[in-house]
């Protein structure tokens, strides 16, 4: 090796440790006490418990940096109102937007293919309303012409499927579910969230549904998935019948496994991870891990 | 004033009336529903079959109209009839494109109006509106606005709102669901007709097909005021012949057919000479009594008697019933279609209804589809609740705000969502829980009332129907994925009835303090309350 040679290749070298140390900030690479795999907040508002949660992960400046595009999936099913607990909290995804601009995103992009008419689910569930207040775009999920398809390379029965746009393009995915109780899928968590990002759902519904939640999990995985757990529907889920099958419980998840933050939501619900075929059947997909024994845990009571 | 201003006047106020009309149709609910009302009290048809239903509802719209046909004969042909002016529209592109072809006097087709007229009169006697659907100039006009003009400005609008998607001026993307060529065959045919017959003699659909000009053109004979040729200026130049556009005006014998005229006031816009006035009828010098007259007066006594008598039995008509049946299996069997809540029933509905597609233009789920034969040959075009294309949403009444007949009776809300519009009945042996041996519950999951249940079978879950607190909203039938019959439809109540409340259990932890303070049990309750809040506030379950 001549020294062209040795200066061209330490130059590059450097160079190479130079942008990865410039993309990932120190902590990352040093995973200290900031790295859990799940924190769990009980006892706050929507918006307060958030900000203590991303503040132990070290905050959003983590997964988001300067310039980039977000997506911010929450679930805007129902034409129902907010303390209905039929759509994910309002509060909490504006206040998702306004952390995701403070840590430089050019543009925060909100959408949901929804059940009812996205018109009315967009306003009715309050969430038009904040993401506009926080300076985000909501953008209809209805239109079959934004919805491109993607191979699920490791899906069993769902192995392709029409996926939104701003999935497909933006540089962060914010996952934001609302933990709920649901008449076919047993729960509705962060897995389950993820069929508001593909156009056919009657594909799942007929063709295995657990089985399809579960494949379409191996496809892309959020950067990151936070479960709003504030106002709880108990019974009657995913739109719910009235404001007696809802619980004010309080809480909030956050965690990059969807597998870790949907065994926890399960267990802040009151059942075991093991009552939800999809969560099984992802856990031995390895999707992520359904055993929270083992994991870096931090629990805060506000 | 001069009388030869009339004619501004008079394109103002059509193109007011024809763009409001207009702008109800193009599916923008909110206006529509704020506007409908008070845009749309004027039209005759829709304001005549809602004073059916109450007498004293704002909607004796069309009392006024007879009134101001009596004072100055037909000016509704002219200014609030929105295809008068859609037809003006045509004939004065006409007038443009073929600057020769003038207007010439014709004789009125008597016999074809006046049977056209009593048809319909006495197709009401038999409780069917299907030729007033037919003819009726406001309900084609919303036909043809609603099948053809919406679509093109949501397609504009959709273009807009791609092009300016990132900007702060980014519109709504609208979609359009289900065009059917056999829905879309009548309106096709209806507009080739008038054009091609405003092209060739101005507004003779207006005077010898639509059943409401020939309404007025008997009540107009009767006017107080009525146009004339003021003999005594009048050269017999012909040029008001020439402008005339209903071809009323005989210049040779200096009369003008006040039954056929539709006040367009072209001829007081046309005559240099000042060669028209309005007269007043009932002087005693004037009174001339024409031969035609006899036979017109025998018209009118008998087509508007006829009018009454069909008001009356259509009345009547609504008492009878029909019976449910109930469905097979396998294929789905739908006996009866589902009408939109606050049609009330069948009978009602379809004695009711001219087809004016206002309510589809609005509706936000799209699931108010114009029908073809499926409400029954007589129904044609009137709307369905079509559940293959969409399901009533439970948070909505907006049709219930728009129709201006009153074939969909005003609901409120909270009434709305009890009305039981027809009952879900599940196909087992279609079901994927049973043919696929997996879960699904898709019908369950869009159950507002939750009326769809899943409840254990065979290690999964089958739905379950209760039917007492189902809606018939269709929001089963439409999301359950089976192909090509649905394993859940909805059967149409052909009379709606009120569905029971849905059970309202207080989920235990869910106490509000209020509540609380109300009795001792509850206070218990509360104890149980806080407990399981501290337990839960403390611990994590992981």
């Amino acid at each position: 090796m001549d020294r062209r040679n040795f200066l061209d290749s330490t130059l590059k070298t450097g160079l190479a440790i130079g942008s990865i140390m410039a993309v990932n900030p120190v902590g990352t690479l040093l995973a200290g006490q900031t790295d859990y795999d799940l924190v769990a907040v009980k006892g706050g508002n929507p918006d307060a418990m958030f900000d203590k949660a991303i503040a132990s992960l070290g905050g959003m400046k983590r997964y988001v940096k300067q310039g980039q595009t977000v997506v911010v999936k929450p679930n805007i099913g129902w034409d129902v109102t907010p303390e209905r607990a039929g759509n994910t909290n309002p509060l909490l995804v504006k206040r998702i937007i306004e952390h995701c601009y403070n840590a430089g995103a050019k543009k925060v992009y909100v959408f949901d293919n929804t059940c009812d008419n996205w018109e009315k689910c967009y306003t009715n569930s309050g969430i038009e309303r904040a993401v506009k207040d926080a300076g985000g775009r909501i953008v209809s999920g209805s239109n079959e012409n934004k919805y491109h398809e993607v191979e699920v390379k490791y899906g069993k029965v769902l192995t392709k499927a029409k996926v939104h746009e701003l999935i497909l393009e933006s540089n962060v995915f914010i996952n934001v579910p609302i933990l709920k109780h649901h008449s076919s899928a047993k729960l509705t968590i962060s897995m389950k969230n993820l069929m508001g990002i593909v156009w056919d759902r009657r594909f799942w519904h007929s063709h295995n549904l657990h089985q399809c939640i579960a494949d379409m999990a191996t496809w892309r995985k959020p950067d990151l998935n936070i479960v709003d757990a504030y106002n709880v529907l108990r019974k009657n889920g995913p739109r719910g019948v009235s404001k007696a099958d809802v619980e004010n419980m309080k809480s909030l998840l956050i965690s990059k496994d969807m597998v870790v933050i949907d065994a926890a939501a399960t267990k802040l619900f009151g059942m075991e991870p093991d009552d939800i075929p999809y969560i099984k059947i992802a856990h031995d997909m390895k999707v992520g891990n359904k055993d929270l024994s083992k994991l870096n845990i931090n629990r805060i009571k506000m | 004033m001069k009388l030869a201003h009339l004619k501004i006047v008079r394109v103002v106020v059509s193109l007011v009336f024809f763009l409001l009309t207009g702008l109800l149709f193009l599916g923008i609910s909110d206006l529509s529903q704020r506007f409908a009302d008070l845009i749309l009290i004027l039209q005759f048809i829709p304001s005549f079959l809602h004073f059916l239903i109450k007498p004293f509802h704002v909607a004796g719209g069309f009392i006024l109209i007879i009134i101001l046909t009596v004072l100055f004969g037909r000016v509704y042909c002219s200014t609030i009839c929105p295809l008068g002016t859609f037809l003006d529209i045509i004939i004065f592109i006409k007038s443009k494109i073929f600057k020769k072809k003038k207007f010439k006097f014709k004789k009125s087709h008597n016999i074809l109006r006046y049977s056209i007229l009593a048809i319909t009169g006495i197709s009401l006697i038999f409780g069917t509106v299907l030729i007033v659907n037919l003819f009726d100039p406001y309900s084609n006009f919303g036909r043809i606005f609603s099948n053809f003009v919406r679509p093109l400005y949501i397609t504009i609008n959709n273009v807009f709102a791609s092009v300016l998607e990132d900007s702060d001026f980014a519109l709504k993307p609208l979609f359009f669901k289900g065009w059917k060529a056999e829905i879309l065959l009548y309106p096709i045919i209806f507009i080739i007709v008038v054009t091609w017959l405003s092209v060739k003699h101005g507004r003779l659909y207006c005077n010898t097909i639509c059943p409401v000009g020939s309404l007025l053109g008997l009540f107009s004979k009767l006017s107080l005021f009525k146009i004339v040729i003021n003999t005594s200026s009048c050269k017999q130049c012909g040029l008001c012949e020439k402008a005339c556009k209903a071809e009323c005006i005989c210049n040779d014998t200096m009369e003008v057919d006040f039954s056929r005229c539709v006040s367009c006031f072209n001829c007081f816009r046309a005559c240099n000479l000042n060669g028209f006035k309005y007269k007043f009828s009932y002087s005693p010098k004037n009174v001339i009594l024409p031969t035609e007259t006899d036979i017109s007066k025998r018209n009118f006594i008998f087509t508007t008697s006829a009018f009454v008598f069909g008001l009356f039995s259509g009345l009547l008509a609504q008492t009878k019933t029909i019976i449910v049946t109930k469905a097979s299996t396998i294929r789905e069997n739908k006996k009866n279609e589902v009408l939109p809540p606050g049609a009330k029933s069948f009978e009602h509905f379809t004695s009711k209804c001219t087809a004016c597609h206002l309510c589809v233009s609005i509706c936000c789920n799209q699931v108010l589809q114009p029908s073809f034969f499926e409400l029954g040959a007589a129904s044609i075009m009137q709307p369905r609740m079509d559940y293959h294309i969409g399901f009533c949403n439970y948070e909505c009444n907006d049709c219930s705000k728009v129709c201006p007949t009153g074939a969909i009776l005003p609901v409120d809300l909270s009434y709305k969502k009890r009305i039981q519009l027809g009952k879900s009945k599940f196909i087992k042996d279609n079901c994927i829980v049973i043919t696929e041996k997996t879960e699904c519950g898709a019908c369950s999951e869009h159950c507002p009332t939750k009326a769809v249940k899943m409840v254990p079978y065979k290690g999964l879950f089958l739905p379950e129907v209760k039917e007492k607190i189902c809606i018939g909203c269709g929001a089963c039938e439409f999301a359950c994925p089976t192909m090509p019959y649905k394993a859940i439809y909805v059967e149409g109540n052909p009379v709606h009835v009120t569905a029971d409340k849905p059970e309202e259990k207080q989920y235990i932890l869910n106490v509000t303090g209020k509540q609380l303070q109300q009795n001792a049990l509850k206070n218990k309750m509360e104890k149980i309350k806080q407990e399981q809040d501290t337990k839960q506030k403390d611990d994590f379950p992981f």
